[in-house]
């Protein structure tokens, strides 16, 4: 037994924490190489244009240049382009447009940002002076900057090749089904709404290292990234054709993702590519500006959704049509976001029995759009929970007893919903009720009253809402279009001591993984979690790996450990056996010892360690010495964390400025390890919700310039911009992974942004106000009032 | 940034000399404005001449009077105590300017030398009727001031000193920019001897002036209420993804009442 209790539901620290609070990390900037060059990345200026010709002699002969590369160079050794890790097919079956990406613009840019040439220089300052002297002839192309401006009849096209700039048409659900219960309904309604364009803007910038060792041929990437496995193989396999034993890709510390360091970026072939030309290491480091104009973008939506109901308020179908922008090329996984990973959850946490969906990706002279914290169930839980508020103002319905009559009910789990997804378990009533109780919500009237009396307009608003993570089942994924496998593995290693490393191929960027993974190790073998490290993030060291996202480290990853654990304890009960002299069936393991059934015989697992790395007396016959178990693991469905969010908001009418002054957050996660980093990956997820609900913005302007490049303009939330949030818990065991656990990573920014407009749109309902789209920013609320009074004045 | 000489004067003399000498030299005060233009490669200045071994730091307070040497940091005006006491509103106007780290390296002369249209200093000198003294003379506030990032310096003239006259009351009413928190409408009013001054900053494609409609009335009934009928024109008002320039009218109002009422 553990003198202090530290597995599964303890608040550890996080072990992490030491060295990240001071200042002494292991991030790719600080890493040097001996020899090291320094890239620096040639951009275009321009959203769209062609490209004429790119002189590189005067930056050749700058002092300290090593090399300039542009893409006829990389042309010439026959390198792939970034390919897409996921393919979607249209309504007709046939395949979406893939224009090519390349590394390095060829022929034509077609964003602000597209990275045009490499200067390799001694210093960075030398290649950012060389930089500056590449003449490089454009001619401007007509500019496609939103969704919009992309499908206008006679829009100029950003890839030649891909008429009307559509890159798929794709559905899902039963079309007549939702037309026959429309025809039968008795209320149709229906809500535009656009969900805003985001910049990750995790706190470090990406940043790549290349190197070659031409002594053994291998290469070496060390690189910002949450799934270094999926680098090597995207990389390895289809941009630089190296084998995999050849090509080593280390992901560090790494200052958060979000899921803007999924993607396999230019950068990172750049600077592997070049280590080889050049023979030696190449570092490149991002700065803040490049990274507003080169990290995937999220979000950018423009749907329309309309709910049929009959009398009694009942939903009878959901129809939604969405407009959705991948930007100039596809990213890693961009396809995925708007269809699986969006249309999939159009029934939310509702029985309604019929969904249908058209989902209309189109590019643009935009930075690619990808997977961003939620991908896809922020835009799903958005659009379903501000209908439901336009539902209730339209009908008359309280907007509880609206959810309350529609949700499904916990008695009919495993529930499967008409757009492909079946649930394993939740209970929606009871998060709701206790986020009410929480948030005080009955209580609200005397709160409203007492704002108003100080001149302040106060709302509050719901969201509820379920998410699929923990993704995901592989066979499923490939049939759905993925062009990878989405399990996880574990490899497990008992030292001849009995303190034992973990080695994962998920990826800590923030998340705590070598805590919580350690409580997880510590409560199935009985060590301390002193006697534990997780390994993660380089491709050397770890079997193999998808990595982390979409809230899959401990539901898949965490699951793999187990199996893989299983494995180390099965052996070492035939291993007590023979020392203790016993049936394996007698042998049980329980707080770290191996004991005879009904004895008091008892080996502790460092003593069958060591048995079984000093196989003296051991039965060599039957069993190979080592104590070391690897496990790959594939979940048998997504997991679906759900629950409720209450927030509270107040305006300032004379200013439009909107404080968030309460925020009450019940999710079902499923089984907590750690209560405590549960509870701060929930407040910073519902940081990001609040972010993207009042402040943040990814602008363009009608020239496909981003106006919003950098933090003067682009508004991120501050720490006096977030409440404290009230966290609570509420948990049905996920069915089908032997943890019970659902994910909580990405449940805050799913949940979040539909409570505040909710609360935002609540404060104003005297002003006429039906639905506002996000940031509800000052000038926009300010907007609303001034159009709002004379008709208050009216009335 | 480009590469540039280095000089770190000791005496005023010598870095007006620096500074006169070389057209593309530039001073270098706190540096929160010009180290990330240098580091953006905006500017490419062949000389910068660090003014913080000048001795112009440092905080004098009369019955009359608050004097500040140009090299003190927006930390140390926001903090004294002394300052606290003879014009609170200067203070607290110090405490919003950026954040803790800009604070206590940004200093007062270096921002009225910048005169960005959204810094918040500027608003204090002309609504307090201020005046800056340099290494050769004194500049009244309404002459140093000729629109955005634009002032009476002359080539090599530098700062030493700003002056402020204690008023009978006065407040700043500051509504951020969301995302910069610059001053996106900044209003200074101060109750004077000879009547009320109420400066913008931040709204102006002039950068810094004064309302005088709005001083009038206030002159005349120092109460919020004395502007409720004044509309102001968005004519001449920034416009931007923030805020256009009839919401900036608009705020000017609303910031103007509130300064009033803080007074």
């Amino acid at each position: 037994m553990n003198a202090i209790f530290e597995g599964i539901g303890a608040s550890v620290r996080r072990k992490e924490d030491l060295r990240f609070i001071s200042g002494r990390g292991n991030f790719v900037d600080d890493i040097n190489r001996p020899g090291q060059t320094h890239a620096i990345i040639k951009r275009s200026d321009r959203p769209h244009a062609k490209l004429i010709s790119i002189d590189t002699a005067v930056a050749k002969a700058a002092p300290g240049v090593i090399a300039v590369f542009i893409a006829a160079d990389m042309e010439k050794d026959a390198l792939g382009g970034i390919p897409c890790g996921w393919q979607i097919h249209n309504k007709d079956g046939s395949p979406m447009a893939e224009p090519p990406h390349p590394i390095l613009a060829s022929g034509k840019v077609r964003h602000v940002g597209d990275p045009i040439a490499v200067v390799i220089a001694e210093t960075r300052q030398q290649a950012k002076d060389a930089a500056e002297l590449l003449d490089i002839v454009f001619e401007d192309l007509p500019p496609v900057a939103t969704v919009r401006d992309a499908v206008r009849p006679g829009a100029a096209l950003v890839h030649d090749g891909v008429t009307g700039n559509t890159c798929f048409d794709w559905h899902i659900g039963d079309k007549d089904l939702v037309d026959a219960a429309f025809a039968r309904a008795t209320k149709v309604v229906k809500l535009d709404l656009t969900n805003n364009r985001l910049v990750p803007n995790a706190m470090e910038p990406r940043a790549a290292i290349g190197e070659f060792d031409p002594m053994s041929d291998d290469y070496t990437l060390y690189t910002t990234s949450q799934n270094p496995h999926v680098i090597r193989l995207l990389m390895g396999a289809f941009v630089l054709h190296l084998p995999e034993h050849k090509l080593r890709v280390v992901a560090p510390d790494v200052g958060g993702g979000f899921g803007s360091k999924i993607y396999h970026y230019a950068e990172e072939a750049i600077v592997t590519w070049s280590a080889g030309k050049l023979k030696r290491p190449v570092k490149w480091t991002c700065d803040r500006t490049e990274a507003f104009m080169s990290d995937a973008h999220g979000r950018d939506h423009d749907s329309t959704a309309e709910m049929a109901l009959d009398a009694a308020g009942n939903f009878l179908a959901l129809r939604v049509r969405t407009l959705c922008n991948m930007g100039a090329y596809l990213s890693t996984f961009a396809p995925a976001v708007p269809t699986y990973l969006y249309a999939t959850l159009l029934a939310g946490v509702y029985k309604t029995p019929a969904v249908y969906a058209e989902v209309h990706a189109v590019f643009t002279n935009t930075v690619p759009v990808d997977a961003y914290r939620g991908a896809g169930r922020p835009e799903a839980t958005f659009l379903l929970e501000r209908l439901m508020d336009v539902i209730a103002h339209d009908t008359g319905h309280d907007r509880v007893a609206l959810r309350r009559q529609n949700f499904i009910p916990a008695d009919a789990f495993p529930y499967q919903t008409p757009v492909a997804l079946n649930y394993d378990s939740g209970d929606y009533q009871t998060t709701l009720t206790k986020a009410l109780e929480y948030a005080k919500w009955d209580e609200f009237p005397a709160r409203r009253a007492a704002a108003a009396a100080k001149g302040k307009l106060r709302g509050i608003g719901i969201s509820t809402y379920v998410e699929a993570c923990g993704i995901a089942p592989s066979k499923l994924v490939g049939q759905l279009g993925a062009r990878a496998g989405l399990y996880e593995v574990a490899n497990v290693r008992v030292h001849p001591t009995g303190s034992v490393t973990v080695f994962t191929g998920t990826h800590s960027h923030g998340q705590g993984h070598e805590t919580t993974f350690a409580q997880l190790v510590s409560d199935q073998l009985g060590i301390p979690i002193s006697q534990i490290d997780i390994v993660h993030g380089d491709t050397n060291k770890i079997p193999f790996g998808m990595g982390t996202y979409g809230s899959r480290s401990l539901a898949v990853g965490g699951s793999a450990m187990v199996k893989a654990m299983d494995k180390i304890i099965t052996k070492g009960k035939k291993i007590a056996a023979h020392l203790m002299e016993a049936s394996v069936e007698d042998i049980e393991f329980k707080d770290g010892k191996f004991s005879v059934a009904g004895t008091d015989k008892a080996k502790t697992l460092a003593e069958i360690a060591l048995t079984a790395y000093v196989p003296h007396n051991y039965p060599i016959e039957e069993l190979e010495p080592g104590l070391d178990e690897t496990a790959f693991y594939d979940p048998k469905n997504f997991t679906y964390p759900g629950g409720c969010h209450v927030c509270e908001v107040e305006i300032d009418a004379d200013t439009g400025v909107t404080t968030v002054v309460g925020f009450t957050a019940v999710d079902d996660v499923g089984r907590v390890i750690n209560p405590m980093i549960v509870e701060g990956q929930v407040q910073g997820g519902v940081a990001q919700g609040i972010g993207q609900a009042l402040f943040e913005n990814a602008v363009y302007d009608d020239q496909a310039q981003l106006v919003s490049a950098s933090f003067m303009d682009y508004t991120m939330p501050r720490a006096d911009s977030i409440p404290n949030i009230l966290v609570g818990t509420e948990t049905t065991l996920c069915t089908h992974n032997p943890l019970g656990v659902k994910g909580c990573g990405e449940v805050g920014a799913i949940g979040s942004p539909p409570a505040v407009i909710n609360a935002v749109v609540d404060a104003l309902r005297d002003f006429g106000v039906r639905h506002i789209d996000m940031p509800a920013s000052p000038q926009k609320i300010w907007s609303i009032i001034q159009a709002g009074r004379p008709q208050m004045a009216a009335e | 940034m480009y590469d540039f000489k280095y000089e770190k004067p000791t005496d005023v003399a010598a870095a007006v000399a620096s500074l006169g000498a070389d057209m593309e030299a530039k001073a270098l005060a706190g540096g929160q404005t010009f180290i990330p233009v240098l580091k953006q490669r905006l500017n490419k200045p062949t000389v910068v001449v660090d003014l913080s071994k000048l001795g112009l730091t440092g905080i004098t307070v009369t019955p009359t009077s608050v004097t500040i040497g140009a090299m003190t940091t927006h930390g140390t005006v926001a903090e004294s105590e002394e300052v606290k006491k003879a014009i609170p509103a200067l203070a607290h106007l110090a405490g919003l300017i950026g954040d803790n780290a800009v604070r206590h390296r940004g200093t007062i002369g270096g921002s009225l030398a910048n005169n960005d249209p959204s810094a918040c200093y500027p608003a204090a000198l002309l609504a307090l009727g201020g005046t800056v003294t340099t290494d050769r003379r004194t500049i009244t506030a309404g002459d140093f001031f000729q629109g955005m990032f634009t002032t009476a310096l002359e080539q090599g003239e530098l700062i030493t000193s700003v002056s402020f006259p204690v008023p009978e009351k006065a407040a700043y009413a500051k509504f951020r920019n969301p995302a910069s928190r610059y001053a996106m409408v900044g209003v200074f009013v101060a109750k004077l001897a000879g009547g009320v001054r109420v400066a913008i900053t931040g709204a102006s494609q002039g950068g810094v002036y004064r309302h005088t409609q709005f001083e009038q009335a206030l002159s005349k009934n120092f109460a919020p209420d004395a502007i409720k009928d004044i509309t102001t024109p968005s004519d001449g008002l920034n416009s931007d993804i923030h805020a256009s320039a009839e919401y900036r009218a608009h705020l000017i109002g609303v910031m103007t009442k509130r300064a009033v009422l803080a007074c």
